[in-house]
């Protein structure tokens, strides 16, 4: 039996809509099969809350009097971007404090906005007969600006890689501290309960998708950079590493620290927990195949982060379910794992969303257009002009 | 019998006496080792589980008082701050004795002090800051 959009949108409406969390359809799929599932479920809410350094916020702060063309900008002596229009910036989760390095970041200015904390802004220019200000020194709260909305060029990966170390010595990483000769593997990834897993063609997720964006409504603006759909998958349907991605936008005033949290990888830098809802319309039996997907049937691959080149070593796939049990067997020895993104807070997003949605303050979305399903990855060549 | 575990921290002039062996000798005390931070001519610090009599432990601790070394109960030097802490699970994977662990029930991250042993590994992993170690 198929559902659309509309039809779901009038259950939730009428208060008739069945909704579960991803992890709660496995179950519900076993004991009624698919065909059951999907005549009875309508919506299914998966989510995510992990660290995604792809991600930043637009800023607007008005104009001072006289006013400042801002060429170099600092929030809390951290580097936004200003090179748009006169009192726009851009400020990234990795930029990092010019006064205090790796300990306070882009991700914390944006922690510390939502939190309506007030943060210095300074800025200089080289002033001009319509914007004569040079310099700038005041401070500012998220209350008084005009706009402040988070746009992620890349969040919510489809699968990621897990890494170990094999070197001697311990190795500080974006996937965290790495012990040395393989003395642990980290992964970082929502699994059974991630977005685009339980949707692994997107057929439903798609530009104009709304979603849960850091505890408030969001929105799918593009698809992510990196975005790598053609990747090899299983029969699920899912890919055993990075595939696709989603650029993401919505309110930053609106947005609760419970669900975006600066973070600092030590020796590494900054980056920012971003947590993120999808609600997954029950429009047919393939979207029940696809959302019974669990830990035990999504793979990925060990990769060895002490080798310093782009293309890493494999130590072979493992599945979720091995890694979520606390250890794996690498080369014949338990090593244990550690994951970067909380399956707590993602399972406690999927089900405020379900509230949400129960409580008709939240209705499903048909893409606006699908995202692009042929595209690859490219490399980086060091090249001459005449080489390309 | 009765187990401790204490952080003992020598000051400069007693690094080099044979504390540990007159805890076994003069109190029967056993001893294991868990992490020590000893040179001879700075202060150290060593985390040691105690195992005896728990008059036998009273009268030792009396003792290593007496020669001007600090102690501590190891089981308080180890702060997970639960308001930061996101539940991410990454610090079990550095925890060797799986005193840190995700709960599968809650998933939630458990601390279970006496399995501690204060190595340290967990302290500069934690993306948000939670943990703090002192020793």
């Amino acid at each position: 039996m198929n559902k659309t959009i509309e039809e779901i949108n009038g259950k939730i409406r009428n208060g008739e809509a069945v909704i579960l969390n991803a992890e709660e359809i496995i179950g519900y799929v076993a004991e009624h099969g698919i065909k059951k599932t999907a005549k009875n479920v309508d919506v299914v809410t998966t989510a995510t809350f992990g660290p995604m350094c792809s991600s930043g916020a637009f800023l607007n702060f008005g104009h001072s009097d006289p006013p400042i063309r801002m060429t170099k900008t600092w929030l809390n002596d951290v580097p936004a971007y200003s090179g748009i229009a006169a009192v726009d910036a851009y400020i990234g989760a990795t930029e990092l404090s010019e006064s205090e390095g790796m300990a306070y970041g882009g991700a914390h200015v944006i922690q510390d906005l939502i939190d309506k904390k007030p943060v210095k802004l300074r800025a200089t220019s080289y002033g001009t007969d319509c914007y004569p200000r040079r310099e700038i020194e005041t401070f500012i709260t998220i209350e008084n600006l005009n706009q402040a909305y988070l746009f992620n060029p890349r969040n919510a990966y489809q699968n990621y890689a897990a890494a170990t170390n094999s070197s001697k010595k311990t190795i500080y990483t974006y996937m965290g501290k790495l012990m040395p000769n393989m003395g642990n593997v980290t992964y970082s990834s929502a699994g059974q309960l991630s977005p685009l897993l339980n949707d692994p063609y997107c057929r439903t997720i798609g530009i104009g998708t709304r979603i849960f964006l850091a505890g408030a409504e969001g929105y799918v603006a593009w698809h992510g950079t990196q975005h790598n759909p053609q990747r090899q998958r299983l029969a699920n349907g899912t890919p055993s590493g990075p595939a696709a991605t989603i650029a993401v936008i919505g309110d930053l005033k609106k947005m609760s620290t419970k669900y975006l949290r600066a973070a600092t990888f030590y020796n590494y830098g900054v980056s920012l927990y971003v947590g993120i809802g999808i609600p997954i319309p029950v429009i047919d039996e393939e979207m029940v195949e696809f959302l019974s997907v669990k830990d035990e049937d999504i793979y990925t691959e060990i990769f060895d982060y002490s080798v310093q080149r782009r293309n890493k070593p494999s130590y072979g796939k493992v599945n979720y379910g091995q890694l979520r049990s606390g250890n794996v067997e690498l080369r014949g020895e338990k090593v244990l794992t550690g994951c970067l993104s909380s399956y707590k807070t993602a399972l406690e997003i999927a089900d405020v969303l379900k509230s949400w949605i129960i409580k008709k303050s939240f209705y499903l979305t048909n893409p606006v257009c699908q995202l692009p399903s042929e595209q690859k990855v490219n490399v980086l060549n060091v090249l001459s002009e005449d080489e390309l | 019998m009765a187990t401790k575990r204490l952080v003992l921290t020598f000051p400069e002039k007693i690094v080099t006496k044979p504390i540990t062996y007159r805890l076994v000798k003069d109190f029967d005390i056993q001893f294991n080792i868990l992490r020590a931070e000893i040179t001879a001519d700075i202060e150290g610090k060593i985390l040691l589980e105690l195992k005896g009599d728990k008059d036998k432990i009273e009268a030792g601790i009396n003792y290593l008082l007496s020669e001007g070394i600090t102690i501590q109960d190891a089981s308080k030097d180890i702060i997970i701050d639960k308001e930061k802490c996101v539940n991410c699970g990454l610090c079990p994977s550095l925890c060797i004795t799986k005193a840190l662990i995700i709960n599968r029930q809650s998933y939630e991250l458990v601390f279970e002090k006496n399995k501690c042993i204060l190595c340290g590994f967990c302290e500069n992993c934690c993306p948000v800051n939670a943990i703090k170690l002192k020793i």
